[in-house]
């Protein structure tokens, strides 16, 4: 299952380089695009695990960037 | 209503800059003149200016170090927020250092003016990248607000997004059309330029189609509704062009996976730099000095934002021209596109029948007259393309009798009209003269004497020949596929340039001779398909790039393309590729300027020929002229091509 998901405050291009690449060390996370331009995350993932994938995605972007919101 | 320019956060950032930029210039002229330090006198005068300094460094880096000390907590060592802290603590630690030995008091002002410009530079970076968003989606300023709904008898304003299909909308003259229907009252002109391209405003009355994105002109009218909101021609194409920026180019990915071993390699060198030499010379201030200056010019951010922007801004170049491309990765490639497939029918030429050729030409008008007659309340595309040559009203009596395989017999008292092919004129003994264009031929017959022939034709379009030898210009490899004769494809491939043409292809061999093309491309060579969107989905799915022309409402061909072509136009073709080449030059351009310019300001760091200052200007200076750079990608093009 694919979705995307608007992003709040995210000012810096290097850091949604750095949201992505830990996205998709995630565990279940079978595809994940970061676009700093227009501020959107994608993710894909087994329909089963999403919500455990997606909680995983907020903390792993809250820390790397904590100022950007997901919403949801 | 007037949007503000900045946000109310852009403000207030601004403003903060503004008043700590002006406490800067002023404390700094007053310091340089009149050395605070030594006017206070004492052993303790340094604390003076340090804290006027350490003033206005918190007031404009506050949230730098409150970001850095948060970060650092998450475990992010690498930060950028947590990279100028250190730099610029360690000038102040740098400069007190210095005070207290009783060395020249200095530092003080380059650790405050690091942190400042560095804002500058953030802000700036933040207005540039907010507001290229915000000219592409004014751009696509296509999306309906609101939807007048007929319910119960009584119009009610809603969302279009709450209309159902199957409800009547009803459309006011001025206003967007917000879901996809087919009119059911009223007669209108839409104006349609936003989707199609197309200057000349659509006549439509009931019974006709009306996409969503339309903008109704003249009169109201009434439509059914048969798409819902996200389903609907304006959100896909919304969609679309939100969506492109997610597909990475090549270059994107490279220059941040590029960032992500520069930021700790520079790190670690500013260590090295600090703890080899220091060691051997003993001169740890100096060394420390340069190592800070290390680690100002670590930030890769610069680098990072200007290539996704430039790609964004090509994106939005593309639009403004109704070309949708549907991600960064498909300019990148049609950048390097070197052959150029195209379907005839449609593509290359108009599509439609038109009578081409009469002979002989002095008697063209009766030939026609007498076609017309004997074409009259036929439907099939050569009636028509008679019917609409002759443009008049006909007013015959004649008696219609179609000749199956062969053609039509009209007679009154007066005249008998024949009207059809050779075997026509054979059937009935008439001597005819002989046309060999290429095209369907009618020959035209009064009273068993031969009148003279029709040749109609599919026509080239009228940019055709202009676009394919401005794609030959380029170096581009052109090949045209149809499924016409041999005779009528070499025709049309000689008019139009071509470098190369298949004929008589059934659709199942176009999708082969497409694979065979790319069988046999060298791996650096890019393969473009460029179709109508009918019946060539599978071929534009297999093209390296497919581009579907005048495809709005053809669902279908929006899916299956890379890049829309919004506008019948092909000159949109090498408008694209222009765009694309334009597009990738710039971000080029950024990488090796960004790099040359920091890998410059570290060497000459590391020998201690330059100072502090110049590191922030070359990393600030970089961001904003790599930023200014990308954002010349979307200014105007000439449409035309000669």
């Amino acid at each position: 299952m694919k979705k995307v998901f608007k992003l709040q405050n995210l000012d810096c291009a290097n850091c949604a380089a750095k949201m992505e690449r830990g996205i998709l060390k995630i565990d279940g996370v079978s595809a994940a695009s970061v676009s700093f331009m227009s501020q959107k995350l994608t993710v894909e993932a087994e329909e089963e695990s999403f919500e455990r994938v997606m909680d995983e995605v907020v903390k792993v972007c809250r820390r790397i960037e904590p100022d950007c919101k997901i919403i949801r | 209503m007037i949007k503000p320019v900045l946000s109310k956060k852009e403000r207030n950032t601004l403003i903060r800059i503004i008043v700590s930029l002006c406490a800067f210039i002023v404390l700094i002229a007053v310091d340089k003149s009149i050395d605070i330090a030594a006017s206070v006198g004492g052993k303790y005068g340094w604390l003076l200016p340090l804290f006027l300094y350490l003033a206005i460094y918190i007031t404009i880096g506050y949230d730098v170090l409150w970001r850095a000390v948060r970060n650092i907590a998450h475990g992010q060592v690498f930060d950028e927020n947590f990279l100028m802290m250190i730099a610029t603590v360690g000038a102040f630690a740098l400069g007190i250092y210095h005070s207290v030995s009783g060395l020249a008091i200095e530092g003080f002002d380059e650790a405050c003016a690091v942190l400042l410009f560095y804002q500058v530079g953030e802000f700036f970076q933040r207005y540039a990248t907010n507001k290229s968003r915000k000219s592409i989606s004014s751009l696509m300023d296509i999306r309906p607000d609101i939807a007048n709904v007929l319910r119960d008898g009584e119009v009610v304003t809603v969302d279009p997004s709450e209309v159902a299909v199957g409800e009547t909308v009803v459309i006011y003259p001025g206003e967007k059309v917000p879901l996809d229907g087919i009119c059911t009252k009223g007669v209108t002109s839409l104006d349609t330029k936003a989707l199609t391209g197309e200057s000349l405003p659509r006549e439509i009355a009931s019974g006709d189609e009306v996409l969503s994105g339309f903008v109704n002109l003249t009169a109201q009218i009434e439509m059914c509704v048969q798409k819902e909101f996200y389903d609907s021609t304006v959100s896909k194409i919304l969609d679309l062009v939100e969506n492109a920026a997610d597909k990475k180019s090549k270059t994107e990915s490279f220059i941040t996976k590029f960032a992500k071993y520069y930021t700790p390699a520079v790190v670690f060198l500013a260590l090295a730099l600090l703890i080899i030499p220091g060691a051997v010379t003993g001169k740890w201030d100096v060394w420390t000095y340069r190592a800070l200056s290390f680690l100002v010019v670590s930030c890769p951010c610069a680098l990072v934002i200007s290539i996704p922007l430039s790609f964004f801004a090509g994106i939005g170049a593309g639009s403004r021209y109704h070309i949708l491309i549907k991600g960064s990765n498909y300019l990148e490639q049609l950048a390097k596109a070197n052959i150029f497939v195209f379907d005839k029918t449609g593509t290359l030429t108009k599509g439609n029948f038109a009578v081409s050729e009469i002979t002989p030409k002095d008697n063209a008008d009766e030939i026609l007259r007498l076609a017309a007659i004997a074409e009259q309340g036929f439907a099939h595309p050569i009636a028509k393309s008679i019917q609409a040559a002759y443009g008049k009203e006909i007013n015959a009596d004649h008696t219609l009798t179609n000749l199956a395989g062969m053609g039509i017999k009209a007679e009154n008292g007066k005249e008998a009209i024949l009207c059809g092919n050779e075997k026509l004129m054979k059937e009935f003994g008439i001597e005819y003269q002989k046309n060999d264009g290429t095209g369907t031929v009618v020959y035209v017959a009064k009273d068993g004497v031969f009148a003279g022939s029709i040749l109609i034709a599919d026509q080239l379009k009228d940019e055709a020949k202009s676009v394919i030898c401005d794609l030959n210009s380029m170096g581009a490899h052109t090949v045209m596929l149809t499924g016409d004769n041999e005779a009528v494809a070499k025709k049309v491939a000689e008019e139009a340039g071509v470098s190369e043409y298949k004929s008589s292809l059934l659709p199942d061999d176009k999708v082969r001779e497409v694979e065979a093309l790319l069988a046999e491309k060298r791996p650096k060579d890019v393969l473009c398909f460029t179709g109508d969107g009918i019946n060539d989905a599978p071929v534009l799915m297999r093209s390296d790039i497919g581009i579907a022309m005048g495809a709005v409402g053809s669902d279908a061909a929006i899916e299956a393309s890379d890049i829309v072509l919004m506008k019948d136009d092909l000159s949109g073709l090498p408008l694209a590729k222009r765009i694309a080449k334009k597009t990738m030059r710039i971000a080029y351009e950024n990488i090796a300027f960004s790099l040359a310019i920091k890998i410059a300001i570290l060497i000459l760091s590391a020998l201690g020929i330059t100072n502090m200052w110049i590191a922030v200007f070359g990393d600030v200076g970089v961001a904003v002229l790599a930023i200014l750079n990308a954002m010349r990608v979307n200014r105007k093009y000439k449409q035309t091509t000669k």
